[in-house]
């Protein structure tokens, strides 16, 4: 086990470096922010001195070594645009996107996972196929338009939710969170819901197909025929088996659910890290882009990683090193 | 009567928009004490739905649409399901061809037999771990406490069956029912398991039900034979009789195809034909397209004859 | 004697072969659920509507002489000066709605049909090409698709999109990138299953050139998954070229896509003009449901394990 975690641990780390270079790479081939951040009129000489102010006149290989040594050092530059370093720009701003994400996913799964269970334990059943319709529709749904329209309904037709900003927050373990206070969850309500309505839609489906599959399987006849009442076979057998997958795509998805907080955050102008992102790409402020890309490329492989050692927790036929049956 | 089971005219149908299968068409037969009664048959005959039936396993689109199944002398046909689950592995029990897919391969030994009796016994864990225990020493599996406690994937094809025999006995059932089990494991597992599980039942009393195709198997083990085809029993008897004067010709072409009946050197005899597709049968004997005895008798299909007291027997023309 | 599972062998009854062509019993299947036909028309409809755009829509909303300012931001339903209707209002230049969806449904249509067809083609190659050499080819190839599909696809998209710019080849490039990976696992997955059965052996017993066992044996049982990758990817590619739009990095205005109608709208959408937002949502919104619809017919008429 360990010996599995620790090759896993050692090619984490070298995407990471990978992905580090790619994305510095590729972002400073994005466009001379000199034109954004100088004045126009600047002649020449004044150029110069900003450039050599933002180390900008090296060759790319020198500022990324320079790049390299600023980020073990903790430093990933300044922005450009506010000047405060950029890691604490996006530090002060993670915690919004990570507490929508979480909520988001925490009412995929709620919602989710039993409207599966009904749908594969009831295919033909009208209630079954308006599940499956429902889930269509779910993630065929354009998350950006989704958004507008609960804007329209619930904040300017009924005046029930405020269209934008995350409300008022309360801090725990020195971390802001806005689902505490009243006024937050009226904030988060359409946001989390917004950005749970794919995923929901993905688990319906991936439930329901998990259930259909598990129902058919030789040990659903064998513990009917122990005679055990349907509730156990259903909310024990079938429930672990399809649970393994299930939990796996969770997981992975949520790196996924993080990243895709850039568009409802834009909808929803709700402060996290995604619409942080959209306004540098737009503003050419480099070291954001950069810091927020390593930040997410870490969660993101941190994810991975602890997914895929947390599978082999749940799938007992997984686990390397016990020992291994016959055929 | 000392019959456990009896089952008489018992009907089985799917509908499905292809036309209606008649699975189980017009099946009877008896369990007594202690006794095995192997049901013989090729795939497709219907002898795993007759199982099903017994055991109230028949889910939609297919339907008990006739018959009597008695248990114990009580009616199962009719029984509201809450009540026959009651009975389902407490008095009858089922054991399914492939051991491999038959335990949940997440869930642990302890809580896939555990649950078994709690579901019928108020007991507490201790009490039902105990009749575990016990259990597993009857089917031979030594060290039971290391066993409880692993995952099926530890286990062998044998000993995964094995396991699953001691489920299906723990509520010391009146008749188990044995749907090809070992079919999928190694010949030398096969033989000790036979051997075990007829042991088993004259010890305990258990009434047996093997079903098999292979007819090899039934000699060694049973007391009595039924042999189906196409959903109904065409014979049916004490097996050294039915073994040793077949009557009706499927069971003769079964026997002959034995490759330790042939004579070496020799082609192989079969049977000719294909065995029919059970939505598509007619009112004739449904042997007739492959008998070589067969005439324009054979159609209406002949019905339950008995040409000595313990033999039924449904053909036109017997072999003499 | 075949053992089958008994079950299996009780309930089904034998089919006698029937004379009809694999793609009649194909069409036969997919016409069992209703909605998915409902789907493929709705789909067929949209396309014919979307290429017969420049001739079918009331307007060309591309062309700055036609538009008049004082029409601009019209209910729908509202009439012009000059007696046409605005059946579905007009935005905030005066352009008639109902022309700039049909335009705009033109562009998402071509852009998500284009990066499919063109990932499916380089993801097939990738994938044939990782099964049948094995080795350090597939690890290579396997490896950077594994990486690459870790991450979500709107991330890398909107990395490339910040890097190269707008335009129509520069968004078809960006979701070429994101896509290609899924078709080449797809397609390497299917081709190790079929490349170890025993027809592949047959073939290479039979010493017929590797190309050609690729071509003739391993793709067309690669197909059928394939397929419903693609067309599941049609409507993920049409969504995320919308995205991507709204966000400001997809296509320039000058070829508005239904993203960047939707885009243009939002801001009024607080004071209560949602039309020019809302219906290019309905119609992008029907376009993916229809893909969707029939993607799901599919993978269910071609997935082995429901089969009962």
């Amino acid at each position: 086990m360990l010996a599995y975690a620790f090759r896993r641990l050692g090619q984490s780390l070298f995407v990471l470096a990978l992905m580090s270079f790619l994305v510095f790479l590729g972002v400073y081939a994005i466009g001379n922010p000199i034109e954004l951040l100088v004045n126009p009129e600047a002649d020449d000489v004044e150029r110069m001195r900003a450039t050599v102010a933002l180390g900008l006149d090296k060759p790319i290989l020198t500022q990324y070594a320079t790049f390299l040594v600023h980020a073990a050092k903790g430093d990933l530059g300044r922005s450009f645009v506010y000047n405060i370093p950029a890691i604490q720009l996006i530090l002060e701003r993670l915690p919004a996107t990570l507490e929508l994400a979480f909520v988001a996913t925490v009412i995929a799964i709620l919602i989710g996972i039993p409207l599966g269970l009904v749908a594969g334990l009831k295919p033909d059943s009208w209630l079954g196929r308006g599940i499956m319709a429902g889930s269509i529709l779910g993630f065929s749904l354009p998350t950006f338009w989704v958004g507008l329209v609960l804007i329209m309904v619930f904040s300017v037709e009924l005046g029930w939710l405020p269209p934008n900003g995350r409300g008022a927050t309360v801090s725990v373990l020195g971390v802001p969170v806005s689902f505490l206070t009243l006024d937050g969850l009226k904030h988060l309500a359409m946001p989390a819901l917004n950005l749970a309505l794919l995923k929901l839609s993905l688990l319906v489906r991936l439930t329901r197909a998990g259930t259909r599959e598990a129902i058919l399987q030789d040990y659903v006849k064998f513990a009917r025929a122990k005679g055990l009442p349907m509730r156990r076979v259903i909310g024990v057998h079938v429930l672990k088996n399809i649970m393994i997958p299930i939990v796996t795509v969770i997981g992975l998805e949520l790196g996924s659910v993080i990243a895709f907080a850039i568009v409802t955050e834009s909808i929803f102008a709700w402060p996290g890290t995604g619409k942080l992102l959209i306004d540098s790409i737009n503003q050419l402020d480099r070291p954001v882009i950069v810091a927020y890309l390593l930040v997410i490329v870490t969660i993101f492989i941190v994810i991975n990683f602890v997914v895929d050692v947390l599978y082999s927790f749940l799938d007992p036929r997984v686990r390397i090193g016990t020992a291994a049956g016959a055929h | 009567m000392s019959a456990l089971l009896e089952v008489e005219g018992l009907k089985t149908h799917f509908f499905t928009k292809d036309g209606t299968v008649k699975a189980v068409d017009d099946v009877s037969l008896s369990v007594e004490r202690g006794k095995v009664l192997g049901l013989v048959g090729e795939s497709g005959s219907g002898k795993s739905m007759t199982g099903y039936s017994i055991l109230g396993l028949v889910d939609p689109p297919a339907r008990i649409v006739a018959g009597s199944i008695r248990l114990e002398g009580r009616e199962l046909v009719g029984l509201e399901p809450e009540a026959w689950r009651r009975l389902r592995g407490n008095r009858v029990s089922m054991i399914f061809q492939d051991p491999m897919m038959t335990l949940n391969p997440v869930l642990r030994i302890d809580t896939q037999m555990v649950e078994a009796v709690r579901a019928h016994h108020a007991v507490s864990r201790e009490a039902a771990l105990e009749r575990c225990r016990e259990a597993l020493a009857w089917v031979g599996i030594p060290s039971p406490e290391e066993r409880l406690r692993a995952y099926p994937h530890h286990f062998s094809g044998g000993m995964r069956q094995r396991v699953a025999i001691a489920i299906a006995l723990i509520n010391r059932p009146a008749v188990v029912i044995a749907d090809e089990p070992t079919t999928a494991l190694d010949v030398t597992i096969q033989g000790q398991i036979l051997f075990e599980m007829q042991r088993l039942c004259r010890e305990s009393g258990t009434g047996l039900v093997w079903i098999t195709h292979d007819l090899s198997v039934v000699a060694g083990l049973a007391d009595d034979v039924c042999v189906m085809y196409a959903g109904r029993i065409v014979e049916s008897g004490p097996v050294d009789d039915i073994l040793d004067h077949p009557m009706h010709p499927y069971t003769r072409g079964l026997l002959d195809s034995i490759p330790s009946r042939n004579t070496p050197g020799k082609p192989l005899s079969q049977i000719p034909g294909m065995s029919p597709s059970l939505a598509r049968l007619d009112a004739g004997c449904a042997f007739r397209e492959r008998c070589e005895r067969a005439h324009a008798d054979c159609h209406p299909a002949p019905a339950v004859a008995r040409p000595s007291p313990l033999r039924t027997l449904r053909c036109a023309h017997p072999l003499p | 004697m075949k053992l089958v599972a008994a079950e299996a062998a009780d309930r089904e009854a034998v089919r006698a072969p029937r004379p009809e062509s694999p793609w009649t019993r194909f069409a036969a299947e997919f016409a069992q659920s209703r909605l998915a036909l409902f789907g493929l028309a709705l789909l067929v409809l949209i396309a014919l509507v979307a290429l017969a755009a420049p001739w079918i829509a009331p307007q060309n909303p591309y062309d700055l002489a036609q538009l008049d300012m004082m029409d601009s931001r019209l209910a729908p339903g509202a009439q012009s000066l000059a007696g046409k209707t605005y059946w579905l209002g007009t935005d905030d230049q005066g352009r008639d709605m109902l022309s700039a969806i049909l335009f705009g449904l033109r562009i998402s249509l071509v852009v998500g049909v284009t990066s499919t067809l063109a990932a499916m083609a380089i993801g097939l190659s990738l994938g044939l090409a990782a099964a049948y050499f094995g080795g350090w080819v597939d690890a290579a190839i396997m490896r950077v698709a594994d990486i690459q599909l870790s991450f979500p696809a709107i991330l890398i998209a909107l990395i490339l999109l910040a890097m190269l710019g707008q335009g129509v080849g520069k968004i078809i490039v960006a979701l070429v990138t994101v896509q290609w990976a899924y078709y080449a696992r797809t397609v390497r997955s299917s081709a190790m299953v079929e490349r170890q059965k025993e027809y592949v052996e047959a073939a290479r017993g039979l010493a017929l050139s590797r190309p050609r066992i690729v071509i003739r044996h391993l793709l067309p049982n690669c197909l059928p998954p394939l397929i419903v990758v693609a067309t599941v990817q049609v409507a993920h590619a049409i969504s995320l070229e919308a995205t991507l739009s709204f966000l400001g990095l997809g296509l320039p205005i000058t070829e508005p896509s239904l993203g960047l109608l939707i885009a243009n709208g939002f801001q009024y959408v607080l004071s209560g003009k949602y039309w020019i937002s809302f219906y290019p949502g309905i119609a992008l919104l029907v376009t993916i449901v229809s893909i969707n619809l029939v993607a799901d017919q599919l993978r269910d008429i071609l997935n082995p394990r429901l089969k009962r």
